[in-house]
């Protein structure tokens, strides 16, 4: 079976360099991730994968000492042009990290942070949105009679998912996922793995993940990368019964690391 | 360095039992086909008896495929090694079967004397046989080439048992009394064409294996 693609692209890297200090942590990134759906950074650790991820919507500039060549389109728009308003990038380029980061709040505030930044205040609008992205989240079932209690009490899986929800409630159009499961539980993998299933219709994922297997099941475009270089880029499928490049080979193979 | 070093001995050990059975099966032809000719029961009997031992070693292999896919999650050429372990020794196991009803023909022939002395049969025994070389030799060496060449042996099968065929042809033709005789000796030409088939089809997935291409042989 072949994994259908977007022919749109709703993101683009074009010429990507980027640099902490004097290390070149990537080298000239040329990389269309298509809208609707899922694409997947796999390589071993230090291969500039999370980097390149956080480029997408711009958290390297947190980091002192960071430079940056060449482009990231999103929708045809460059990110790194200087009139680029980040905070409205990050709500349309979200993110979810390694580890769940719930704010030490009500499950319901949670979810409503985001929109009351964003201006909405009456409390029937939020009430529609929490309920609408706990529902995406595929969390409304498990919580929809606590909200009002902490989200610290949530296992790490619902915590996860939980952030997922908090990402969609400003209404973003790509989710950007770093490593998302690696500290959750078997069963809580799978259903944040069902949940990118259900989400990549309505927007466009970019997962890192060290689960080779994760990317395999759940993406639909894969791309390794290799000591900050994209060794190969290409449709899932193909990339993991038949990769192009020996390097991916040996890599998805274990034949080297 | 590999990281997967009991993993990929386990894909040696895979083909290692690949070949053993081709061994087994390389056997069964020879022998099924010499007893045909010699028209010796304890020969085809053996041959029957010993597909058991063919049927074993395919259960092995596809359960410790089985295993290994569900354990060790393979990818790219692994994967692909494992698939086509798992289909060779289908093609194996079916080359076998064939083998074994030419050896029942032995058994159902025996007492009769055959029509004429077989010749064209025996040859194109050999061409099937030398054809399961050339596929086992490909997957072995991972050779591409050789797998290919299996198309045009194959049309030399087809040749031949095209002329079998007008052969017992004419000698139903002429007496009726050759008819039981000239159906089941042509019932055994076609196992061996089948045989040759399979050859191919073995060849087909040494060529998916090592290039990751699909490629029919067999046209």
């Amino acid at each position: 079976m072949t994994s259908a693609i977007a022919t749109k692209d709703k993101i683009r890297a074009q010429g990507l360099s980027l640099f902490y200090g004097d290390n070149q942590a990537l080298f000239d990134i040329n990389l269309e991730m298509p809208e609707g759906s899922i694409t997947a950074f796999i390589g071993p650790s230090g291969c500039g994968k999370s980097t390149l991820l956080r480029t997408l919507n711009r958290m390297n500039d947190l980091i002192p000492n960071v430079t940056i060549n060449g482009e990231v389109l999103v929708d045809g728009e460059n990110i790194y042009a200087p009139d680029t308003d980040v905070v409205n990038l990050r709500k349309n380029v979200g993110m979810v990290f390694q580890r769940p980061n719930p704010f030490p709040m009500s499950i319901y505030d949670n979810i409503a942070y985001g929109p009351r930044i964003h201006g909405i205040r009456k409390k029937r609008d939020l009430d529609e949105i929490v309920e609408r992205s706990l529902q995406q989240a595929a969390l409304w079932d498990e919580v929809k009679d606590r909200l009002g209690k902490s989200a610290m009490g949530l296992s790490g899986g619902q915590q996860q998912r939980l952030c997922i929800a908090r990402l969609l409630a400003v209404d973003p159009q790509v989710l950007l996922m770093d490593e998302p499961t690696s500290a959750l539980d078997p069963i809580s993998t799978l259903k944040v793995e069902e949940l990118t299933q259900e989400l990549k219709s309505k927007y466009t994922i970019i997962i890192v993940t060290h689960n080779m297997q994760q990317a395999a099941r759940i993406s639909d475009t894969t791309a390794f990368f290799l000591n900050g270089v994209m060794v190969e880029h290409g449709v899932t499928d193909k990339l993991f019964t038949n990769p192009t490049d020996q390097r991916t080979e040996d890599y998805i193979t274990g034949r080297f690391g | 360095m590999d990281s997967r070093k009991g993993f990929h001995q386990s894909l040696e050990e895979l083909q290692r039992e690949i070949l053993k059975m081709g061994v087994l099966v390389e056997e069964a032809i020879y022998l099924g086909v010499k007893s045909l000719a010699n028209l010796d029961v304890q020969m085809a009997q053996n041959v029957i008896d010993g597909d058991r031992k063919i049927n074993d070693l395919m259960v092995d292999v596809e359960s410790a495929c089985l295993r290994l896919l569900a354990l060790q999650q393979p990818m790219a050429s692994d994967l692909r090694v494992i698939g086509t372990a798992m289909k060779i020794v289908t093609d194996l196991e079916r080359i076998g079967d064939h083998a074994v009803d030419i050896a029942k023909t032995t058994l159902r022939l025996s007492g009769d004397k055959l029509l004429k002395p077989l010749v064209d049969t025996p040859r194109m025994a050999d061409l099937a046989k030398e054809m399961l070389r050339d596929a086992l030799n490909a997957y072995v060496s991972h050779d591409v080439t050789v797998a290919e060449q299996l198309a045009k042996k194959d049309d030399v099968v087809d040749g031949l048992y095209k002329h079998i065929f007008n052969e017992l042809q004419g000698m139903m033709e002429e007496n009726s009394a050759h008819v039981k005789q000239g159906i089941m000796l042509l019932i055994v030409c076609q196992h061996l064409e089948r045989i040759a088939d399979h050859a191919t089809n073995i060849g087909e997935w040494v060529i998916y294996m090592v290039s990751g291409d699909r490629k029919d042989l067999n046209v």
